[in-house]
């Protein structure tokens, strides 16, 4: 037993270690036919990463990326594709925003308003695509998609005239938020381990919230009562129905819990950077968010180090254009192939798992009496084909 | 007991209801009416609401431009989804389309363009192929990761080939398109007619006129692919397996049918009318390759398909219907603003819901007559039963049932918005036509999610032996 569980643990460590090579040899490949030295490439994008102040930037972006990537891990839970994401931040980001900027209150009051229209928004639009669902029947990968395109091209289009004061501004958004509506920074915990002065970077506040949704998340999901629901329902809706729990009223749930988390991206922006929305409001984090939740597993750190990966790609690129070492969407096609490569790699080591599995029951069930093929199909029926290839293969759990 | 119920055929044609009279039509007289009733609304419409735009050739010929891609992507998933691959990375085999198209045309010319970008989208449904049918990555995993590398790789590789060619990292060099032809006679012939400015017949020709005048090359290729795929699904043995694939893959491997193949070659060519659609943009729409001008159409696409429950005729009436919109907003522009035309397509949603309404609300009644027929007949009412219909939920679902059912209230509802909408406004904002297609998606799904049928073994996966 003990060797299978050697065996098990290394196969987990192996698929991610596989898909880094893996992503590593094609980007070395394509950077060669294109020119560019790989070496050097790597060495540029490293030596940016290990200054303090590229570190700080590392972070700041992994913030919204790891809260993506929980709020489509959310859905992920119970093989719901919550793919509008992208929409339900945007569009609460700019409902907070503006909200935001009418009010000037008591510091933290005026923050958690924020955070609380964010939070509402997002999990209202992201509760619609499940009210479909579970009373209409459509598929909530179309419907959210449908609504990612109304919120940004219709909701915000409609609305974002009314919300810009001044019409000559270049840069038209809503007003800016008062000073007391702005999150304060952790630039004085970074000072505990360094004395160097950042030059002009902040370690925005959403970081430590970031991290606390994180350490609730998985408290959630693995060990209350509700995340066993939310986990049984993934797996088997059929078997957590007859274990009383309602499919209809789960589905609701989990939508709006995404979408609520959801809600939450676009703070680093809103609280901590540019305070106000804008033409320029950062788009695209709601799908990088389905690559995290899909690379980290849906686990908590798994999806920390994913956004760590991805972030720390992200703001490699911009230093490779200005040094001219090679082209920055490089890292695109990095993080693009890491993602497939990993999937890939996750699906080829469940498949070995799950022959291992069948064998080791074969094993135990020769060993307790001879030939009953009955007991031999009750593992691999339990992790068959449906209840494992959904989005959320964690299904290893099951059987471990 | 049998004569109280009485067989619908043997009546005499007049007392035979509006839709058995409709189901016994042949399949083309269907179309032709219910373009004739499209075409009558918008002509009402049009009058009522002080605009000519809606039925100009330049509306029908707009909405041909505009539907192809659309049409052409939604092909390609067709083609996956009847070999049971869900294929949301549709988007991203476009987008290598347009690259590849751009590079290819301005290479090898327009039809090297439309050959290259056939090309490029079959690579990204290969790579689709390789990791669902492979390695049974879940579909929709695997075509968000080909969604979020395309774009990457596009701009990459401009960054590599355009510059020299006259590009830059963002868009290519501008590139010819196919050419086009007008039917000699017809196009005149329409034009005379719509000159007459006779109610109806003026519009009909208006709106004829436009598909037989500078027709694309292209085009017609695209829509002879729609009669050609059909057939090609539904005619033929080699479309009967792989259709099997996406309905019972299991069954089809007991009767010798290769699988994966026939998994990988639906999934290939699905890319490969992706990468069509990609190169139609490039070619005929914009002239040039630029980043991000698929503009979400791959998405659309998927929901042309379903809109058009997996057919190939269906994926065109959808694809139409998301092309008119937007062909309309081109145009809608007069002397002191613009909108007006727009604004008019409400009151044309708001009829068509409405006409839904009605249509379902009929429909129920005859039901509900003929159950309380043979209730009547049994001489025992399920509304008797007294304990069910006293419950909070016999009471609002006998509430419901008195209106038709929540689809005729859903229906209702909405076509009342969209009326309140029509009457209290003067032009449409601009935004309206960008998202009217979306909403109307969300709509469809909203009355029809039920009655739709995907293949039955669409996007789950298989792996050879397991049966």
């Amino acid at each position: 037993m003990n060797t299978s569980l050697l065996r098990r643990l290394s196969l987990s460590l192996a698929a991610p270690a596989l898909a880094a090579a893996f992503a590593l040899l094609v980007s070395s490949l394509v950077l060669t036919l294109s020119g560019s030295s790989w070496l050097d490439t790597y060495s540029e994008m490293i030596s940016t990463a290990s200054k303090l102040e590229s570190m700080v930037d590392i972070l700041n972006r992994a913030t919204p990326l790891y809260i993506a990537g929980v709020a489509v891990a959310i859905g992920f839970k119970m093989n719901l594709f919550n793919i509008g994401v992208e929409g339900q931040y945007v569009l609460a980001s700019f409902i907070a925003a503006w909200v935001g900027s009418q009010f000037n209150l008591w510091g933290p009051i005026h923050v958690a308003l924020i955070l609380f229209v964010a939070v509402t928004v997002g999990g209202l639009w992201a509760g619609l695509a499940g009210l479909l669902k579970v009373t209409r029947g459509v598929n909530e990968v179309i419907s959210t998609i449908m609504l990612n395109f109304i919120a940004t091209g219709g909701i915000i289009a409609a609305l974002l005239p009314l919300a810009i004061d001044d019409p000559t501004d270049p840069n038209q958004g809503t007003p800016l938020i008062a000073e007391s509506g702005w999150m304060p920074n952790l630039n004085g915990l970074l000072e505990i381990f360094t004395r160097d002065i950042i030059k002009g970077r902040q370690l925005g506040g959403m970081f430590v919230i970031a991290i606390l949704l994180g350490i609730g998340y998985n408290i959630v999901v693995n060990r209350s009562r509700f995340g066993f629901d939310l986990r049984a329902s993934g797996m088997n809706p059929f078997a957590a129905r007859a274990g009383g729990v309602p499919p209809k009223k789960m589905v609701l749930i989990a939508m709006t819990a995404s979408g609520a988390m959801a809600g939450l991206i676009g703070m680093t922006e809103i609280l901590s950077v540019n305070h106000s929305y804008d033409q320029g409001f950062v788009q695209g984090l709601g799908f990088a968010g389905i690559a995290v939740a899909l690379l980290g597993r849906n686990s908590a750190p798994g999806m920390a180090a994913a956004a760590l990966l991805f972030a720390f790609l992200d703001t490699s690129s911009a230093p490779l254009q200005v040094t001219g070492t090679a082209s920055p969407e490089i890292v695109v096609i990095m993080q693009a192939t890491i993602l497939l490569a990993a999937v890939i790699a996750y699906e080829v080591v469940n498949r070995i798992k799950q022959s291992d599995e069948v064998r080791r029951a074969a094993l135990a069930t020769e060993a307790v009496g001879p030939g009953e093929p009955e007991a031999m199909s009750g593992p691999d029926a339990m992790s068959g084909p449906d209840a494992m290839s959904g989005p959320d293969a964690m299904s290893g759990e099951v059987t471990a | 007991m049998t004569d109280t119920l009485q067989d619908t055929s043997k009546l005499p044609i007049a007392t035979q209801s509006v839709a058995e009279r409709w189901k016994a039509l042949p399949n083309w007289a269907r179309w032709a009416l219910m373009a004739a009733i499209g075409v009558l609304i918008l002509t009402i419409v049009q009058s009522l609401s002080g605009t000519e735009l809606l039925t100009t050739p330049n509306a029908s010929s707009g909405m041909l431009r505009w539907a192809m891609p659309i049409l052409l992507a939604g092909l390609g998933g067709l083609f996956s989804e009847r070999v049971g691959v869900v294929n949301i990375g549709l988007e991203g085999m476009m987008i290598l389309g347009t690259w590849c198209g751009a590079l290819g045309a301005f290479e090898f010319g327009p039809w090297g363009g439309l050959i290259c970008g056939l090309i490029g989208g079959a690579l990204g449904g290969l790579l689709h192929a390789i990791a669902t049918v492979q390695f049974g990555v879940d579909h929709i995993i695997s075509g968000v990761a080909i969604n979020i590398l395309a774009p990457g790789l596009a701009r990459f590789l401009s960054d590599r080939f355009f510059p020299q060619r006259g590009g830059s990292i963002s868009q290519s060099p501008r590139v010819d398109g196919l050419g086009t032809f007008t039917v000699p006679g017809l196009s005149e012939l329409f034009e005379k007619i719509d000159g007459w400015g006779i109610f109806f017949l003026s519009d009909v020709a208006g709106l004829l006129e436009g598909l037989v005048t500078d027709i694309r090359y292209f085009t017609l290729f695209g829509l002879l692919l729609v009669p050609a795929s059909a057939w090609l699904l539904f005619r033929t043995r080699l479309g009967l397996r792989m259709r099997i694939c996406g309905e019972n893959p299991k069954a089809g491997e007991s009767l010798g049918v290769n699988i994966y193949f026939h998994k990988y070659l639906g999934v290939v060519v699905s890319g490969a009318f992706a990468g069509l659609a990609g190169a139609f943009i490039v070619i005929e729409l914009t002239g040039l390759y630029r980043g991000g001008q698929t503009n979400g159409r791959g998405f659309i696409a998927l929901a042309a398909l379903i809109f058009g429950n997996w057919r190939a005729s269906g994926v065109m009436v959808g694809a139409m219907l998301f092309g008119y919109p937007f062909a309309i907003s081109l145009n809608d522009f007069d002397e002191t603003g613009s909108g007006v035309a727009t604004r008019a397509l409400l009151l044309v949603v708001a009829i068509g819901l409405a006409g839904y309404a009605v249509f379902t609300y009929r429909k129920g009644a005859t039901k509900r007559s003929a159950a309380t027929q043979v209730a009547a007949v049994i001489g025992k009412s399920a509304a008797n039963d007294q304990s069910f219909m006293k419950s909070p939920t016999g009471s609002y679902m006998s509430g419901v049932a008195a209106l038709g059912g929540p689809n005729v209230l859903l229906a209702t509802v909405l076509a009342s918005i969209t009326f309140l909408w029509y009457l209290l406004t003067d032009r449409a904002a601009d935004w309206v036509p960008n998202t009217m297609p979306y909403a109307l998606v969300l709509v469809v799904l909203v009355f029809a999610s039920q009655s739709l049928k995907a293949p039955a073994a669409d996007g789950q996966p298989y792996r050879r032996g397991e049966a």
